[in-house]
Parts: C-alpha cells; structure tokens; sequence
C-alpha cells in the first residue's frame, strides 16, 4: 500500500508539473500524460477481489474510520470544565449545508442530560386560558412542519474580537450548525393552551426553560414566539441527539443559539421578561463606554470560507482550487457572497450552491487557477435586507473590543506560496 | 430604556409557508395543576414578586457558602481556577480587561437568588432550602461590599439592595447604530493600497496541543520496569455490570471528580487507583486539614472508608471540604464502590 500511494503521488506531481509546463490557462488544458501505470488501476485490488462487511455489520452507520478526524472539538481551556463548556463543529471539513448532528457542536451549561420520552413532560402556564400539561405522545399528535434552520451561538467567533486568536475555522466559526427540523409551532401549541384571555400580544413574552440543572431560561417577546418558533423534536429526519436536547427542544430561527433551549420543559406567558442569568450576565454585549447591550437576539450576516483554511492547506500545488465557505443571516435569506483574494481591495461574487433560504445556511464556492501566488481570503455575506457583512474594523468602530458576543466580523485567512494557511488581522 | 423592543420580524414570509391551519382546539394534553407549576415555576422578577418565604443572614450564609459554593468560587466569592468570580470588578466595564460579577455586572439581584435557586450548586441543583438561597445570595453582597455583616436578605429586605450596574444597560441599538452603515457592497478599490498584516494568530497550531504534548510526556515518563508487577498485585476484581450501574452513579460527582483515561484533578482529585490507596494521596491536589490528618495515620480508601465516607462526608469527615450531601441509597453505593474499584485496575 505505501508503495502504491508514492506512485500515485508521484503520478500527480507529474500532472501538476505537465499542466504548468504547458502555461495554459484554467479550462483549456486536459488531463496530462501520466508518467507511469498506477499500481492501483493495473494491478487486482484486494477490495475488488474480495469481499465487504454484509448488511448489519454496524446497525446504525458510523463514518469509515479515514474521516476519524472530522469530529467536533473543544478547546480545554477555554472553560473551566467539560461540563459546562462548549465545542466546535468541524466546518473546515464538511460541505454541503445540512450539518450532521453527530458533529454539531454541543454548548451545555450543566452538562447533556438524558431524559426519557416516557418521562418527558412539558407545562405551558401563565397568561394562557387553561394552563396545559403535554406529554411526549400529546406532541406528536399536533400537525406538524419540518424546516431547516442555522443555529448560532452568540459567542461563535468571541474569541476573535481582540485579536486572530485560534487557527482554524472549526474553533472560530465552528459554534454553528444547520438542520431539517421536524416538530410543531409554538404558536399551535399556545393557542391549545389559549391565548383569549390575555390581552394584546404586543407586549407580552413567553419565558422558556429546560428540564437540566441549568434550567437555562429565556424571555422571548411573544411576537417572535407567535411568528416563526417551534418546538422540534426530529433534525434531519431522526430524532434528535441527547446532547441537543432530546427528546424536545425550543428552535428560535434566525436568533442566538442559547434562546434554543434544550429539554424544553416549560413555556410560561407573562407581561414582562424575568431578566434570568442567561439575559443579563451573559449573552449581553459590552461597549466601549461600559454600558452594555442587552436583548441582542438577531444573529447578523455572517460567513466565512471553510476551505482553504488553517485546517485546510492547499496540498495539491497550483492549478484550479475549489474556495468554499458558508454564510447565514439571522434577518432573512443570504442574496449573494463575495470573495476577496486580496484582503479586501478587489471582489468577486461567488457563486451559491442553491438561491438562499431564510435563516438557514448558505454554500459558496469560487473557482480559481491559483498559481502559488499569497492571498488574503475574505468572504462577505450579504442579506435580503440589504444589509452588508462588516469588517472587525466596522464593528469595532461601533462596539469596541470588548462586546465578546455577536461578533460577524468578515474573518481573514493569509494563505502562502506553499498553500499553508493561518487566522490574521489585516490593514 | 424603551420597555419593550421595536421587533423587526423578517420572517414572516419564510414562517407560514408550511404552517398548519386550525379550526379549532384538539383536545390534546391535561390541565397543570396547582401544585405543579407552583413546582417548576420558579421565576422571580426584578422588583422581587414571587419570591418565596424565608430569610437568610450574612454569617450564615459564610458557612453556606463555604459548603456549597467555595470549592469553585472561592471562600470569599474570588473565584477559583477558571469559574466565575461573583465578587469585586467595580468601575472595570469600560477598562479593556473588565470583570463582570454580581456586584460589578449584574443589573438585579432577583437574577442572582432565581440562578442560585435553581441551578446551584453546581451538580446538586434544587437540593438547598430557600433559607440557604438567601444566605448565599447575602453572602455574595456583603462579598461584594453591598450591604454590612448583620443584614439579613428576605422578602422584606429584597428591594433595599442597590445593585452598582442597574442602568448600565440598554436595549439592543443595532438597527439605529449599524444596519444602516453595514450597507456599501463595494468591489473594486475598496482600501487605498495593497494589505499588510497587522496582527498574527496568537495560538497557531491545535489550541489543544500544548496541553496533550505535556500529557503525552506524563505518561511516558510515568511507567517504570516495576509497574507490571505491581499492577498485577493491584489487581482487584470487579463486577462490570454493577461498576457500569455505579458510573451513572458517579453522574453525582463528576462536577468535581475526573476518573479514566486523560483524568487530571479539578475541583476534587482525580480519582484512578482510589482503591486501595492511602487517604490525601494525590499529587498536586490541595486537600483540606482534616483530609491531610487523615492520610497521616494511614488511613487507606476501601469498603469500608468510603461508604462510611460517601454516605455522610461531613459527618464522617468535620472539616472536609468535599461539598456533597451524602448518597442515601444503598443500591447506589455498592454501583459507586464497584465503579471506583473498576477504575482502580
């Protein structure tokens, strides 16, 4: 086997030096002459004369082990423990939109509990007609939706506000993912419970809370509760996972990941927020002056390109190079992406795989015939509501440095001669 | 400060395309009763409604705090190791470092009682009286020089308390300060000349590899010729199933307590090769006095110690500082000695 893969290393160099000797542009140049018979075409495989495992030899399907490192990631010292912690969704590896949910990042605050649908219940109370008890069964029951939608947490690229500070862009965008949810409206919910009696809608909030130690509750205006929320208990096509909630959690389209919530036990309506933990001490952002913003739910437009990254060098020498990345807005559909190769001077609209969906994950891709030059990468998101991603200069301007969450910042990869590329802060 | 947020909801037109329509109520789910939401519905509000009855004082709540909350937020509310620091930070919101505690960041004191109430300690959530929330909660005010050592905090005393950083904040002003400058696509000439580089990645390789190269170095220096023998003389035999039982047991403890493979001493000391093994053992680890007497006269963690332990730390122990209730069951017991044995192989 070592054998055969120098040949065949050796084979492309040779494709690589034939297509530069001949200084033709990208698209008007063939396959070149290969140097040599590759072993792996000539010569009788042993997967091609044998046999492969039979069905049910892994009952539920795990990746081959070859793409063992395309796994989530944490960062030990970033938090004081692994329980109350977070990690990263290898993004740098994956394409495509649908994030599978065994690498979708986990952000858990007393740790993934594991709850039994038996024991499930959920309790919607307050200003509602009858205050309801449902169990899991009862949920099911309910017409249901299914639909895709991002869900960022509001410190993703928080590390990056001072400085270029991790190398990679599954530990600075990572805090991501995308998937096909499955469940019932909030607002088909509430209004079993009934929403007769309590007046105007305008000023009212639903506060959510989690079955976990962390009970990581949340107020939401009941405008957005209303408008577009549900509460999801299939991502993309199975149930979810214990460390996402299962076997029910909140989804709060287009806003921080931490509104989520996760366990979802309760869901209360009152006429003013509780201003619990998680919407005073954290998830708000800090200006320059000190005073801070709260009640910061939009994600904004966002995106930044997965390969080539930090984690993802350019290995196979000059010639055409697939740039790739993501983009989202939390305020509608991504209209189009731009890519810089030059830090920012000139750009260029990339191409997306699919017309954008609101609040749900964008892929880009420009193809270039890179020709060992250095580059500076950017991408820039743009929005149906016309909005422009900014620069970590913009941002700064407005915020200063110490906002920690809410960073959409247009992120910078400087990538050399040799294809290596690193996390940078640019003029 | 508006009361409530001029919401912009860009969504409608994605939200009902595949919504259900319905006539009317299905029927589904049961009436809550009283006793359940009084259950689960904890909420209290900045200006103090609905919270319960009780009361807790300064002092008391010393001794709570020094139980429940010191081994990871310091015996004055400092902070210990990476967890929160709840005290001190004063006037350091705007400097380019700023510490954000109770006393320095937080806008209401209802967040901190509701916090503490539902979610702390950390691992034994909702086991403390309301009269222990209180204590707490004044505790970390006095930390915070917020109130004198003789006050109590209750219902009636909730709202004398003045918060540093009650109107340091706003509602969320993006729409005013940033949509509208967050808009020129520009495409050609957008900087003046050719970029440089102005900062470079701090951490450039695997943000873990530091840590798992000086693991790695650990472990190979750590075996010795005689490790073999001694391991087989070790040796403990172990019931697997029961062992398996004890580490959802082990759920309990492991807020503080690493055991396995990469285990490294946190709140509480690693626990691999427990059994066995003389009491205060673990290198690195600051152990409390009494726990340090205790291996002194040679005291050795087995059947025997740590059920008598586990079941009643502090009464087995006066003065140690493992902040954990006791574990009642007897089922539970023998899974977390098996569990604890199977770790020690």
């Amino acid at each position: 086997m070592v054998d055969s893969s120098t040949k065949q290393g050796a084979s492309r160099r040779a494709f690589l030096k034939g297509a530069a000797a001949t200084g033709a542009a990208l698209g008007s140049v063939g396959a070149a002459k290969a140097a040599s018979d590759d072993p792996l075409i000539t010569e009788v495989q042993d997967w091609t004369s044998g046999l492969g495992d039979g069905v049910d030899a892994t009952p539920y399907g795990m990746p081959i082990e070859y793409e063992g490192d395309v796994v989530r990631r944490t960062v030990e010292w970033l938090t004081a423990d692994q329980i109350s912690s977070i990690n990263f969704t290898p993004i740098h590896a994956l394409d495509g939109t649908i994030t599978p949910q065994g690498c979708a990042f986990e952000r858990h605050h007393s740790g993934a509990i594991t709850l039994k649908k038996e024991d499930y219940r959920l309790m919607i109370n307050g200003l509602v007609d009858t205050p309801l008890v449902f169990t899991y069964e009862d949920l099911e029951r309910f017409p249901r939706v299914t639909q895709t939608f991002f869900l960022e947490c509001a410190a993703n690229t928080g590390m990056e506000w001072a400085g270029a500070q991790l190398n990679g862009s599954q530990y600075t965008h990572g805090m991501i993912h995308n998937m096909e949810y499955t469940g019932v409206t909030l607002r088909t919910l509430l209004e079993e419970a009934g929403l007769g009696a309590m007046g105007a809608i305008k000023d009212k909030w639903v506060y959510v809370e989690g079955a976990d130690a962390s009970s990581n509750g949340r107020s939401i205006p009941l405008e957005k509760a209303l408008d577009d929320c549900m509460i999801a208990f299939k991502a993309n096509g199975e149930a979810l996972r214990m460390e996402h909630g299962y076997p029910v959690r909140l989804v709060v389209p287009g806003w921080e990941g931490n509104m989520w919530v996760k366990w979802l036990r309760r869901i209360e309506i009152m006429d003013r927020p509780v201003e619990s933990r998680e919407e005073t001490s954290k998830y708000t952002d800090t200006l320059a002056d000190g005073t801070s913003r709260k009640w910061t739910w939009v994600m904004d437009a966002k995106s930044v390109i997965t390969s080539p990254s930090p984690q993802m060098p350019i290995k196979h020498g000059k010639g055409p190079l697939v740039i790739t990345g993501l983009a989202w807005s939390g305020r509608g559909a991504i209209t189009a992406v731009d890519v810089s190769l030059d830090g920012g001077v000139t750009w260029q609209e990339a191409r997306l795989a699919e017309p954008g969906k609101p609040m749900a994950m964008s892929r880009f891709y420009l193809d270039i015939n890179w020709q060992g030059e250095e580059m500076f990468l950017q991408s820039r998101a743009m929005d149906d509501t016309g909005y422009v991603q900014p620069t970590k200069t913009q941002l700064r301007e407005v915020r200063g440095l110490n906002s920690i969450y809410h960073n959409n910042c247009i992120q910078t990869w400087h990538v050399n001669a040799n294809g290596e590329a690193n996390n940078v802060e640019v003029s | 400060m508006s009361k409530f947020p001029k919401l912009l909801i860009a969504t409608a037109v994605a939200s009902l395309t595949a919504a259900p329509v319905m006539a009317e109520k299905l029927g589904l789910g049961r009436q809550a009763t009283e006793a359940e939401i009084a259950a689960w519905n904890l909420d209290v509000f900045p200006d103090g409604s609905n919270l319960p009855d009780g009361q807790g004082d300064v002092l008391t709540g010393e001794e709570v705090f020094a139980e429940h909350c010191a081994a990871c937020h310091g015996d004055f509310a400092e902070g210990a190791g990476n967890w929160p620091k709840l005290a001190g930070g004063v006037d350091t919101l705007a400097d380019e470092d700023p510490l954000k505690t109770v006393g320095s960041y937080w806008p209401y004191l209802s967040t901190s009682f509701d916090y503490v109430r539902r979610s702390m300690p950390f691992g034994g959530a909702q086991t403390m009286s309301n009269d222990d929330v209180y204590a707490i909660v004044a505790y970390i005010l006095y930390s915070n020089d917020l109130v004198d050592e003789d006050f109590t905090l209750s219902k009636e005393t909730f709202m004398s308390v003045e918060m540093p950083n009650s109107d340091g904040f706003i509602v969320d002003g993006r729409e005013e300060t940033e949509y509208g400058a967050f808009t020129n696509r520009c495409m050609e000439g957008c900087k003046p000349e050719v970029v440089k580089i102005t900062k470079n990645v701090v951490f450039p390789g695997d943000p873990n590899a530091g840590a798992v190269s000086s693991e790695t170095a650990a472990t190979e220096v750590a075996p010795s010729e005689e490790a073999p023998t001694e391991a087989i003389e070790a040796a403990v035999t172990f019931d697997a199933d029961l062992a398996e039982k004890g580490a959802k047991v082990f759920k309990k403890c492991k807020a503080c307590h690493k055991v396995g493979e990469g285990a490294k001493n946190g709140a509480g000391p690693i626990l691999n090769g427990i059994w066995g093994r003389q009491a205060a053992a673990v290198d690195g680890f600051k152990y409390s006095k009494p726990m340090k007497a205790l291996g002194e006269t040679g005291a050795v963690w087995n059947e025997e110690t740590l059920s008598g332990y586990l079941a009643n730390p502090r009464k087995y122990l006066k003065g140690t500082k493992m902040s954990f209730a006791g574990l009642k069951k007897e089922k539970d017991m023998a899974a977390i000695l098996e569990f604890l044995k199977a770790n020690s192989q």
